[in-house]
């Protein structure tokens, strides 16, 4: 286990305000190997985004990490001091995220945001991060890069501050990225386009992925290994091409019955989609036993009265269900 | 940049039009006129000859338009007409009350940026603490205590009681008489200047752009210096424009408080006289004041804000 990059154990984030305090991220435990691509699929709201930014350590108030442990590459990211923790950011552990429209400071030209990252981290002087900015851009396929490096965010498409945004994440050569969300706010075919490029550039520098998304699609076009979250818990994590052919928790099968197939009206004729009925619980009111029971057509008096344990598939992967297909 | 700058100084021009038919309108409804107030102490029934003898030797008589008509083209040639009263030029007049009003406006506005500006920020950068609270406190007391009040207890304490500065005059034009009069005009845009930074602040630092500085690995102050300064500037100098454009108006409770010399108290005194020429000179140089200050701010604006000229 210790070639893996990014460990995370027991993962435990409550919002605590007070003397209150509400359970949102619960027992999370996943490791994500050098050079991996690692998803986290979930519905809005299932502690998928907290938990990334848990990782890069910039959780606010009221939410805190309450419990496990975060290590990377060999160190426990808890217990690291602030300053250890900021001079990780960035340089060894980046993210982009899903608004690459409010992502950039609108006042600066984007040249300048990515030379940040040098002069940050790299100690480099401002003439010289700027010509290394300039090789980022080009980096990023963004045309004329000598010329964007002065425009303004404004001037740009989402696409292209998409890029920006990458550039600026993969500047230092940071071991992981989180990719929290990156092609949602985006075109169909500029999606497609983005996650080639953060797929090239990640490959060929042995950078780790962490992609978090709420979109089936991306994560198998992506990721090696995905993990299924659902109201603050890992429910299942496998190989993502078994997760295809044979999701073992409910919830990951209504998810994937739920999507649409091309052709699949000229084969079974025409179909209601699937859907999981229900809706996700609140956090102020997660149901006892498995969180997904209420809206489980498995369920059983065990499921209402137990958490259920992780019990390993074949191959590789656990899913947390007492009543899984193998 | 350029076309930008242009387009904006041309705009003033009928700004300027609009604001001196305005003054002349006004000062034809009010009852009264300056040989009215000049034979019987403004309360009527003055000798009449004398009434129509002056009415016609400044031009009363004539009808409004006519009297406008002149007035504008005395302007194109700046020449801002004669007092009634004292039958100076009124441009020697004001010229010679603007100093000092700039003067105290200079100060005040001095006063409320280098202490409003910073409080705000680090109110903002520690909310909740006792400095926030404090500061909040401190900004809704200045801005709610009138400026008469304020200019009174300044005087009764630092000129009565402990007798460090003088309580009223222009004195030697030194900074001994400036410090009372410029603190009291001073503490209400400083308050509002506190309260409008420290929201500008918190705004900025929620933003998603800042969150990507802190992914970046940026401590506190590259995070202020390099992210939230210019962002939240644009805020800030609308403030400070607003505050210092209506000073000139302002300072006129002040400038009588403190009988200061200043432009403020010449327009109260020719108001209550009729002394048109002098009303109409002092009111276009505070509208002229506040143009030009509310100019400058919008290219400012454009100088930080590349969205704004690029349109």
């Amino acid at each position: 286990m210790t070639d893996n990059l990014l460990e995370v154990r027991d993962l435990r984030l409550d919002i605590v305000s007070g003397k209150v305090s509400h359970n949102v991220v619960d027992n999370v435990s996943f490791s994500i190997g050098r050079g991996e691509a690692y998803g986290l699929v979930g519905e809005s709201g299932c502690g998928k985004s907290i938990t990334a930014l848990s990782i890069i350590g910039l959780l606010r108030k009221p939410l805190a990490v309450t419990g496990g442990a975060l290590n990377f590459n060999g160190r426990d990211l808890r217990g690291l001091s602030k300053r250890e923790l900021r001079r990780l950011r960035g340089e060894k552990i980046a993210m982009i995220f899903q608004e690459p429209m409010t992502a950039l400071n609108p006042l600066s030209p984007v040249g300048r945001q990515i030379a940040e990252m040098f002069v940050l981290h790299k100690g480099a002087t401002w003439k010289e991060a700027e010509k290394l900015a300039i090789e980022a851009l080009g980096n990023v396929q963004v045309p004329a890069p000598e010329e964007r490096v002065k425009a303004y965010p404004h001037q740009m498409s989402g696409g292209m501050r998409q890029r920006v945004m990458i550039a600026i994440a993969l500047a230092c050569n940071p071991d992981l990225l989180i990719a929290d969300e990156p092609t949602t706010a985006l075109d169909v075919t500029v999606q497609a386009e983005i996650l080639k490029l953060v797929k090239e550039l990640c490959a060929a520098r042995g950078t780790s992925v962490l992609m978090i998304s709420h979109d089936l699609g991306v994560i198998a076009n992506m990721c090696n290994r995905v993990g299924i979250m659902y109201a603050g818990r890992l429910v299942e994590e496998r190989p993502v091409a078994d997760l295809f052919l044979h999701p073992a928790h409910p919830y990951t099968d209504g998810l994937l019955k739920s999507l649409p197939h091309l052709g699949s009206r000229r084969l079974e004729g025409r179909k209601r989609l699937q859907e999981i009925e229900g809706t996700v619980p609140s956090i102020a009111s997660f149901p006892p036993g498995c969180r997904f029971q209420p809206r489980c057509h498995r369920a059983t008096s065990v499921c209402s009265a137990e958490i259920p344990p992780p019990s390993a598939l074949n191959h590789d992967g656990f899913v947390k269900c007492f009543n899984h297909e193998q | 940049m350029l076309q930008f700058v242009v387009r904006r100084i041309l705009q003033v021009i009928p700004t300027i039009i609009a604001i001196s038919l305005l003054i002349f309108v006004i000062f034809s409804v009010v009852p009264g006129s300056i040989a009215t107030s000049l034979t019987a102490n403004g309360k009527g029934g003055g000798d009449p000859k004398i009434v129509e003898k002056m009415t016609r030797e400044f031009g009363l008589d004539q009808p409004l338009y006519v009297r406008f008509g002149s007035y504008l083209s005395d302007l194109a040639r700046f020449d801002l007409g004669t007092s009634f009263r004292s039958r100076q030029p009124v441009a020697h007049l004001i010229g010679e009350r603007m100093w000092p009003t700039l003067k105290l406006a200079f100060a005040a506005m001095a006063i409320a940026m280098f202490v409003g500006v910073p409080l705000g920020f680090i109110a903002a950068l520690r909310p909740g603490s006792i400095i926030d609270t404090l500061t909040m406190i401190g900004a809704i007391s200045g801005l709610s205590l009138p400026q008469f009040w304020l200019g009174l207890l300044g005087m009764y304490l630092f000129a009565l009681t402990l007798g460090w500065l003088p309580s009223f005059g222009y004195g030697d034009g030194g900074p001994a008489n400036l410090i009372l009069p410029a603190l009291t005009l001073g503490v209400a845009p400083m308050a509002l200047l506190a309260r409008t930074t420290r929201a500008a602040v918190l705004d900025v630092m929620s933003a998603d752009f800042i969150r990507t500085a802190r992914a970046k690995g940026m401590n506190g102050f590259r995070l202020v210096t390099w992210h939230v300064v210019r962002n939240v500037l644009v805020l800030i100098i609308t403030t400070i424009g607003l505050q210092f454009g209506s000073m000139m108006g302002q300072a006129v409770v002040v400038e009588k408080l403190f009988s200061w010399p200043g432009l403020g108290s010449l327009l109260v005194d020719s108001v209550s006289l009729r002394d048109i020429p002098v009303v109409q000179g002092a009111i276009l140089v505070i509208v002229l004041w506040f143009l030009l200050i509310n100019t400058i701010v919008d290219i400012l604006y454009a100088v930080i804000d590349p969205r704004i000229s690029h349109g």
